[in-house]
């Protein structure tokens, strides 16, 4: 078989296996928040914290605690790291530098896992198990809680309320990460991945040197790290590192853990509107934009250089031999289309019109499919946007799912819409108008640029992974970047959540033969439009110096 | 100069949405009269109002002392047409507001200071002061007599006249305004032309009819409608997002600069980054300045149109709330069907002919000058060949007048009497007059009544010929038009005092979707608020007093102008045809506003790709030639490329104008293939055309000094 025809081979059959899971776990996933039932271990956790689990939040209430458990979580983090030399479990690790502590910090509580330290060499057992492992749990459902709310905002008439944060956050761990992290967690280790506390070993490298390795829970803290589109490695190759990921059976489980839930989010929404048409709709928005951006960077990368450079291997620079560039390119793009940011290959090698779509897709605001919940709420957004412009080309105020999308939707629809854009580029202009920026560029010219670029991109859009080729671990960066993950995942939480408040609180508008339809192909292909032609247009000038320059020759 | 008041009688009772009123197009003429506007709103103070064009003027003014500093007849030409895309804006309104001007200047006219006779008692009307009409107080009562103008807006509380209106309303025929009923309001500045009423005064000073309609049409007091703001919130985050793109742009540029050393500076890029004038010009370009510039205009010319149909919209809020209506209440009388029944049968008793009846009938119905009767004579003419005879050539006929007494009317001619009204009334006559009328009789009335119709008995002394039967007539096209307000997803609910038998066997006639029979005022509220509770948006028409709780609640309450002041002041809008069917072609103009607003703002977007592939590749092909790939459009050089999008962006704000003013097409269709259709034209539209505007720019300006 042909390396192509094997790419498409593990392509089409990851998207045949997410099509046969999206409408089951989508359906689970529904249940798990439309049920008022609560377990007897959630009632004891609630207990525990002092929550009434059926009393129901207004918008600002549920935003007030998702911003305190954030915080809070941050604090937490920042004092484990901080502390870790006195805390047992260290494996004799001194404390972690205040930057990149509150760099790491804020990277898991806000999902977006971007690491500027090596796994092996700062973080001991107790913070990567107690500290990390717990976040990549709980950033995750708290991603769910907002798509949840914002689903109930469509779904409520006029209601004050959307819900419970604390209700929600527990149920999304329990009743689905946990569970299903689990599962996937054994067929890990049956792939082979580590799963061990047990010391150290030591061996002699090729070149004669001594080499010690710290074994980890890598299996355990794999699974949530894909299924809940985090992407913090416990090795600092990431999934690159063969005790992560040793197979390619495994890099297959990978992608279709960090694709599973944001995949099967729609099938919950259109459940939770009642109406399972509109959920697949927003499900195809998310698929064709999928396809046509692993389609670019399959072509981008098999294409390379011609015959001659990948008959020598050289497009298989960056790459690891086991999974090849296919496999490669697909990681990559499932990566960066979800906010996982989690990397089996350096993306720095990619040609640069592949690694400039690896950007664009965190571009477009990671909505095809996107992170656990922040893909749903963006894509969503997008929806509204694209209603309210479309709509007025009917010749009615503008409605999405019977509800008006009036001034203060708009208003809160834009102000989402700003935040990504005005965070990447205020971030990369300020990095490259400094020379303490500059400076830690390791390749020059356009190349350079789209580091910079990429590193601005993935804190902003809570992605994580990074291009490589970038010296990140300075002040600077862990300051600017830490800034640009914490307002890149609260501003828009609140503004969703704002815009989940005025929707509950509306009456609905009956449909008729004058509504603008929004489940059928038309209006597909338009939010897609939307989609591409804003995000085109924002980034072109940047994507213009950096990827465009370099690859169109 | 369009000095006629606001339009040709008649003109738009057929007229329909699509159909261009009164100019759409925009002369040149036009234009040149409106430039002096247009330069007094550079005003920044003014400007503000608009965020996205204040940015480009004060782009202009930057670029204009970047070319003065440093002066090439690059950054001049850009500098002109920086400024030239601000007077087009300007120009855009300007042309807007200039119609509406003209309209007010024929009604000021009519707002001439006239003196009153306010009487000192109002039981005396013997004694009156003369003052200013300005004096005039609610609740004071004048006299007008024939000859003499209304002083102020008000009620006839006593006496009958005829009025010419077409000071307001255009039509010269004159009116009837009597005191009681629906007929009794009149408004200042029209002309009584015989009789002599007492008018109450109802306005407040300085708040007459007039007043506001000069306000309305001048767009002196227009606020932004809420979708206005929503809108225009969507260009400010867009215009926010491009000023970021474009500022953030420039450490970029100047590192790419840095990069490529060996690359001579150029007019777009130097080791400063990319130049003032380059980076003012492709902000310029980003910014939605198309719909920008035509926003404005397009509510003014919304409002507009509705004046040009003689309907005055109170607030654009509400032309905006037409296009969102999903339920109309439609009277059935004058709406639904003709104002008044006509014969449709007559049906002999046994043993009379239809000819004997007919000829009975019209005979009877000869001096009866009501709607009813005229149909009955015509009716017997068309149908059996009656000739129409005048009530004069029967000399010694004794014609015998309908009372609301006697409740029927006839004649008594050469010894024979003959008599047709209620069924009751003439059944009595006849039995009074030794006749026995049959039981047939009685079935063929209650037949006609259960049908939907009105009996009318035709009689002679002492026999019964028959019953005319009085149909209701459902004006012709009105099928069509409410299976056209299905497809856009309108209900169509017909109000009527009918008993539910004659309603329903009406609405199925008229294909309407549902209907209110035996409709009292409060059952019609009640309606509405229930529609509303289910989140409909409601429009109606109304006359009445007992209308305006309705017309209140409404969200579109068009009031007639023939109607009460209570009505006028209830309503949000004012039929100044008092054409009730008027309500579908509001609702359609609502539309029609809302989907030019749409379909500018996405080729306003749409544009935006072109203006990318012309100006980026002329900024940065000098440091990566690679770029020069994204010069799809093959254009000179840099310099003309950019200057070409500009011009580009400048003249199609002039050339949208006319579709601005006019709207976009639009036919009743479902959504779906409305926005199918919408997309194509002006998504699709919107990037294939600046392709082609800005290479035959380009084609020409590349001649020019400097483009090289």
């Amino acid at each position: 078989m042909s390396p192509a025809a094997a790419g498409a081979l593990f392509i089409a059959s990851l998207l045949l296996a997410l099509a046969l899971c999206h409408r089951p776990l989508g359906g689970y996933m529904y249940r798990v928040y439309a049920g008022t039932r609560h377990s007897r271990l959630e009632l004891g956790i609630y207990r525990l914290i002092g929550v009434k689990p059926d009393g129901e939040q207004r918008w600002s209430g549920y935003a007030r605690s998702v911003l305190a458990f954030s915080i809070l979580s941050i604090l937490l983090l920042y004092g484990l790291q901080r502390l870790q030399s006195h805390l047992f479990l260290s494996l004799g690790m001194g404390p972690v530098e205040p930057a990149l502590a509150w760099n790491t910090a804020v990277s898991f509580v806000t999902n977006t896992n971007w690491q500027a330290y090596a796994g092996e060499s700062a973080m001991g057992h107790l913070v990567q198990t107690a500290g990390l492992a717990v976040q990549n749990f709980l950033s995750a459902a708290a991603g769910l809680a907002v798509a949840v709310a914002l689903v109930r905002g469509f779904a409520r008439e006029r209601s004050e309320t959307l819900g419970n944060f604390w209700v929600d956050l527990v149920r999304g761990t329990i009743r689905i990460l946990l569970p299903i992290a689990f599962v996937a967690a054994l067929l890990l280790v049956a792939g082979g991945v580590i799963q061990t506390f047990d010391g150290h070993f030591t061996w002699t490298t090729l070149t004669g040197g001594q080499q010690t390795f710290t074994p980890a829970a890598a299996a355990g803290q794999e699974a949530i790290k894909e299924l809940g589109t985090n992407g913090g490695g416990v090795f600092n190759v990431n999934s690159a590192h063969p005790f992560e990921n040793p197979t390619s059976w495994t890099n297959w489980i990978e992608i279709f853990l960090l694709l599973l839930i944001p995949a099967s989010l729609p099938r919950t929404f259109g459940r939770m509107v009642g109406d399972t048409r509109q959920g697949y709709a927003i499900l195809s928005v998310m698929a064709i934009l999928a396809v046509l951006a692993i389609g670019v960077t399959q072509w981008a990368e098999l294409g390379a250089g011609g015959t001659v450079p990948q008959a020598v291997g050289q497009a298989m620079e960056g790459r690891e031999t086991r999974f090849g560039v296919s496999n490669s390119g697909m990681f990559a793009s499932a990566t960066t289309l979800t906010s996982t940011g989690a990397v089996d290959s350096a993306h720095d090698s990619y040609t640069a019109l592949g690694g400039g779509m690896l950007i664009f897709n965190m571009l477009l605001g990671e909505v095809a499919p996107g992170g656990v919940g922040a893909g749903l709420y963006g894509m969503l957004i997008l929806a509204v946007i694209t209603v309210f412009v479309a709509g007025l080309m009917v010749g009615r105020t503008p409605e999405y799912l019977g509800k008006r999308i009036g001034t203060r939707e708009i208003k809160l629809a834009s102000l989402y819409f700003l935040v990504t854009p005005a965070l990447v580029l205020a971030g990369t202009a300020t990095a490259m108008a400094t020379g303490t920026g500059r400076s830690a560029m390791l390749n020059t010219g356009p190349h350079g640029l789209s580091e910079i670029l990429y590193a601005y991109t993935s804190a902003a859009a809570n992605n994580g992974s990074a291009f490589a080729g970038l010296g990140a671990n300075t002040a600077f960066y862990n300051t600017s970047l830490g800034l640009c993950m914490a307002f890149g995942r609260f501003l828009p939480i609140v503004l969703v959540l704002a815009l989940a408040g005025s929707l509950a609180r509306q009456a609905p508008v009956p449909v008729s033969a004058g509504t603008l339809p929004t489940h059928r192909p038309q209006f597909v292909g338009l939010v897609v439009g939307v989609t591409l032609v804003l995000g085109a247009l924002t980034f072109l000038p940047a994507l213009a110096l950096g990827p465009l320059a370099e690859g169109l020759r | 100069m369009p000095t006629s008041v606001p339009k040709a009688p008649g003109r738009s009772s057929g007229g329909r949405a699509n159909i261009p009123a009164g100019g759409g197009l925009v002369d040149p003429g036009q234009l040149l009269r409106a430039l002096p506007d247009a330069l007094r709103k550079l005003n920044p103070a003014k400007m503000w109002r608009n965020p996205v064009m204040f940015i480009v003027e004060v782009g202009a003014a930057f670029t204009t002392v970047l070319a003065v500093l440093d002066p090439s007849w690059f950054a001049w030409a850009i500098v002109l047409w920086l400024w030239l895309t601000v007077v087009f804006a300007n120009l855009a309104e300007a042309v807007a507001e200039g119609r509406g001007k003209a309209q007010a200047a024929t009604l000021r006219a009519a707002r001439r200071d006239t003196t009153a006779r306010r009487l000192r008692d109002s039981a005396d009307r013997t004694r009156w002061d003369v003052v200013g009409a300005a004096e005039l107080r609610q609740g004071d009562h004048v006299i007008v007599e024939a000859g003499e103008v209304v002083p102020a807006d008000g009620d006839v509380i006593d006496g009958i006249a005829s009025v010419d209106e077409s000071a307001i309303t255009g039509e010269s025929a004159p009116v009837i305004r009597e005191s009681g009923g629906d007929r009794s309001a009149v408004t200042g500045g029209t002309r009584v032309l015989s009789d002599r009423i007492i008018v109450e005064v109802t306005q407040r000073p300085g708040d007459s009819f007039v007043d506001r309609m000069i306000a309305l049409v001048e767009g002196a007091d227009r606020q932004k409608t809420p979708n206005e703001i929503a809108l225009n919130i969507l260009l400010a985050a867009l215009t926010i997002i491009f000023l970021i793109a474009t500022a953030t742009m420039q450490p970029l540029a100047i590192y790419a600069k840095s990069a490529n050393p060996g690359v001579p500076d150029s007019l777009a890029l130097t080791a400063d980054g990319v130049t003032g004038v380059v980076l003012i010009s492709l902000i310029v370009c980003l910014i939605p300045t198309t719909i920008g510039a035509l926003l404005s205009a397009i509510g003014i010319a919304g409002m507009d149109r509705l004046v040009q149909r003689n309907v005055l919209a109170m607030s654009g809020r509400a032309v905006e709330a037409a296009g969102d209506v999903s339920t109309l209440l439609l009277d059935k009388t004058g709406t639904i069907t003709l104002g008044n029944r006509q014969a449709g049968a007559f049906v002999p008793v046994a043993g009379v002919t239809e000819e004997e009846l007919a000829g009975a009938a019209q005979l009877s119905s000869l001096a009866d000058e009501t709607p009813e009767g005229r149909s009955i004579v015509i009716y017997a003419k068309e149908r059996y060949g009656l000739r129409e005879r005048a009530p004069g050539e029967l000399a010694h006929a004794e014609w015998v007048p309908f009372t609301a007494q006697t409740r029927m009317s006839g004649v008594n001619v050469d010894g024979r009497e003959v008599r047709k009204g209620a069924a009751t009334a003439v059944m009595k006559w006849v039995r009074d007059g030794g006749g026995h009328p049959t039981d047939e009789v009685g079935h063929l009335v209650d037949g006609i009544s259960a049908s939907g119709g009105t009996p009318l008995v035709v009689a002679e002394r002492g026999r019964v010929l028959g019953v005319i039967h009085l149909k209701d007539v459902v004006k012709e096209g009105m099928r069509e038009r409410f299976d056209e307000m299905r497809r856009m997803g309108i209900r169509t609910v017909m109000i009527t005092g009918d008993n539910p038998l004659t309603a329903r066997a009406i609405a199925e006639e008229a294909g309407v979707d549902d209907y209110l029979a035996e409709a009292t005022p409060e059952d019609k509220l009640a309606l509405i608020r229930q529609e509303q509770a289910g989140g409909r948006l409601v429009a109606m028409t109304g006359d009445g007093t007992n209308d305006a709780p309705a017309l209140a609640q409404s969200d579109v309450g068009v009031a007639m102008n023939t109607g009460t002041s209570a009505a006028k002041e209830a309503g949000n809008m004012v039929d100044l045809e008092s054409n009730p069917t008027k309500l579908i072609e509001i609702v359609e103009i609502g539309k029609q506003l809302l989907i030019t607003r749409g379909a500018l703002t996405t080729f306003s977007i749409a544009n935006d790709v072109a203006k990318y592939f012309a100006i980026i590749p002329a900024m940065f092909a000098a440091v990566y030639p690679g770029l020069d790939r994204l010069n799809i459009m093959r254009l000179a050089s840099p310099q003309s490329a950019i200057l070409s999008a500009v011009v580009f962006n400048a003249i199609i704000i002039v050339a949208l104008i006319p579709l601005a003013l006019r709207g976009v097409r639009y036919r009743p269709s479902s959504a779906a293939r409305l926005l199918g259709r919408n997309l194509y034209l002006y998504g699709l539209g919107g990037m294939i055309v600046p392709f082609i505007g800005i290479k035959l720019i380009d084609l020409l300006i590349q001649f020019l000094p400097g483009m090289s």
